[in-house]
């Protein structure tokens, strides 16, 4: 699903933040991507988002050639992947219907249709009934919880998280983990940036561990 | 791979999409889509031009101003070539007869004028009827009671030949030929005033489109202003919607009816002042047009006219927030 081959960035600065990287992640699999910040985790989230490009070779997901896709057709590409940030990216000027909302209306689906999708997304993170709530009263776990339900609502193939847990209690980590682990069971394909090591070992899925911008461990799982 | 992808895909729901069932989405459903987008996209630029009423007022305000200058000159150009109109449908040469002259003499001249090619009719205004009509006109009546005879002499209003009322040539060569008849005292034209003003109201036409240029100019660049420092407000929403797959024009839609609204309420601003300007001048203008016996009344921007105004500020509005929004779009990519 998601084919990284001897992948290079190199930062118009010098600074190298990937070098050589090759991994390939399965349809319906998840991974936790570690190591210290500015090991490239970061990066190599944002090649697949498109928002980066590698200095030499290719990133391939769902076999298409990520150098080859046009600037115009970004947009769609973007659709088929749910991103979760570690600071949210919510949208405080509307309730957590309409943030939930935003990927569907951007799809251009109809109303109808939108209301059961977000119900339904809402209902699985447990924020269901919260629909009329401004985000910027939630929980910091309620705000990351409906970050998941905005990534998913369109039912991506592939759903990308940066640190979603970096600003959570132990406990409220596990949950939000579990979370993504629903969404692998039913076919999506997860990575997840994390430098919690302990959380994610406690996952028992698969480990990228980049150091330097280089793939120094790749665990499968146990 | 491939014995684990089926696998995989018969754990998924069914209500789960697949790429295949997205591209089989009837066009029907996507136009409809579409046109619910452009209704939200509507929907939100009405509502936050609602949620800040007086920022939305002042903005329209000044495209009031400067669309209603243009359009208050252009009428009063219209209004004034409708006048130089109806005194040019009028143009006559008047010819005053002597005073010695007989009441046959000026019958022959009459009857030898209407035989002239370039003379269309004659009008003949005798002196006493001069007179009845000054002292009805003028109020004077006393006055004229009190001269011994009557000083007006009798008059021929002609009107030449159709098609050379408006040559001032020709109507100077009738008139010198009308001057050697023995009994005609003076002939009179008004033809060079009226040249003169319609060639400044040719000037003054040209200027109130010039500054109608200028001034959509000015809207131009105040809403494209206006829609930038709204795209810099809300920079963070336009990054998150260009993440989850949201396209230019998605982005772009908000704030192009933002500016719609801005120039169409503007437009219709500027059409209610003209209005209440034009209803303000139409009562000394019918006391005047009264006092010159004339029907006049003053031409406002009609149907066309009106639709006109508020289309021309809706459609700045919309080209001033394209440009702007164009320009800075490119801008905000997320990094």
């Amino acid at each position: 699903m998601i084919l990284f081959d001897r992948v290079n960035k190199r930062y118009p600065s010098g600074y190298e933040a990937l070098k050589s990287l090759s991994f390939n992640l399965d349809f319906g699999e998840m991974a936790f991507l570690t190591g210290h910040s500015g090991a490239g985790k970061s990066t190599l989230l944002k090649m697949i988002m498109l928002m980066e490009k590698p200095t030499s070779g290719q990133v391939l997901v769902d076999g298409q050639n990520l150098n080859r896709i046009h600037r115009n057709q970004i947009p769609y590409y973007r659709r088929n992947i749910g991103v979760v940030f570690q600071n949210h990216q919510l949208l405080f000027d509307r309730n957590v219907f309409n943030n939930v909302a935003l990927p569907l209306l951007i799809s251009g689906l109809q109303p109808r249709e939108i209301g059961r999708r977000v119900r339904a997304a809402l209902d699985k993170v447990g924020l269901a009934g919260k629909e009329k709530t401004n985000p910027i009263i939630l929980s910091g776990g309620e705000q990351q919880r409906l970050g998941i339900a905005r990534a998913v609502v369109h039912k991506p193939q592939i759903l990308l998280a940066d640190e979603p847990t970096g600003n959570l209690d132990p406990q409220l980590s596990e949950e939000i983990m579990n979370l993504f682990q629903n969404f692998c069971e039913v076919g999506v394909t997860v990575l997840i940036a994390s430098h919690d090591l302990d959380l994610v070992s406690s996952m028992g899925q698969r480990l990228l561990k980049l150091e330097k911008g280089i793939l120094v461990e790749d665990e499968k799982s146990l | 791979m491939h014995n684990r992808r089926r696998k995989i895909e018969s754990k998924s729901p069914p209500s789960f999409l697949t790429i295949k069932d997205k591209s089989q989405i009837s066009f029907i459903r996507k136009l409809k889509g579409y046109i619910h987008s452009h209704h939200l996209a509507f929907g939100s630029a009405v509502h936050r031009l609602f949620s800040q009423p007086f920022r939305a007022l002042t903005i329209s305000f000044v495209v009031a101003i400067a669309l209603s200058l243009p359009s208050g000159l252009y009428i009063a150009v219209i209004n004034l070539q409708k006048i130089a109109n109806i005194e040019e449908s009028s143009t006559t040469v008047t010819v005053f007869i002597k005073m010695t002259a007989t009441q046959s003499q000026i019958n022959t001249l009459q009857e030898n004028l209407l035989l002239d090619a370039d003379i269309a009719t004659v009008n003949y205004i005798s002196s006493q009827q001069g007179l009845d009509d000054f002292r009805i006109e003028s109020g004077f009546g006393d006055v004229l009671d009190m001269l011994d005879e009557n000083p007006l002499p009798a008059v021929l209003l002609i009107q030449p030949k159709t098609g050379a009322q408006y040559d001032s040539n020709f109507l100077k060569q009738l008139a010198s030929k009308l001057r050697t008849e023995t009994l005609i005292e003076n002939v009179e034209v008004d033809i060079v005033w009226l040249n003169r003003l319609k060639a400044i109201l040719a000037l003054a036409e040209r200027l109130s489109l010039t500054l109608g240029a200028i001034l959509s100019f000015g809207v131009l660049l105040i809403i494209g202003n206006v829609i930038s420092l709204a795209l810099d407000d809300r920079r963070n929403e336009v990054l998150v919607v260009k993440l989850i797959g949201g396209t230019n024009a998605y982005v772009r839609r908000p704030f192009l009816y933002t500016g719609f609204w801005y120039g169409a309420i503007g437009g219709f601003l500027a059409w209610i002042f003209v209005v209440i300007a034009l209803y303000w001048m139409s009562i000394p203008v019918a006391r005047l047009a009264e006092l010159y016996h004339s029907f006049f009344e003053l031409e406002g921007l009609g149907f066309f006219g009106s639709i006109a105004l508020v289309s021309i500020g809706a459609a700045l509005g919309l080209l001033g927030a394209w440009f702007a929004v164009a320009r800075q779009l490119s801008n905000i990519e997320p990094k």
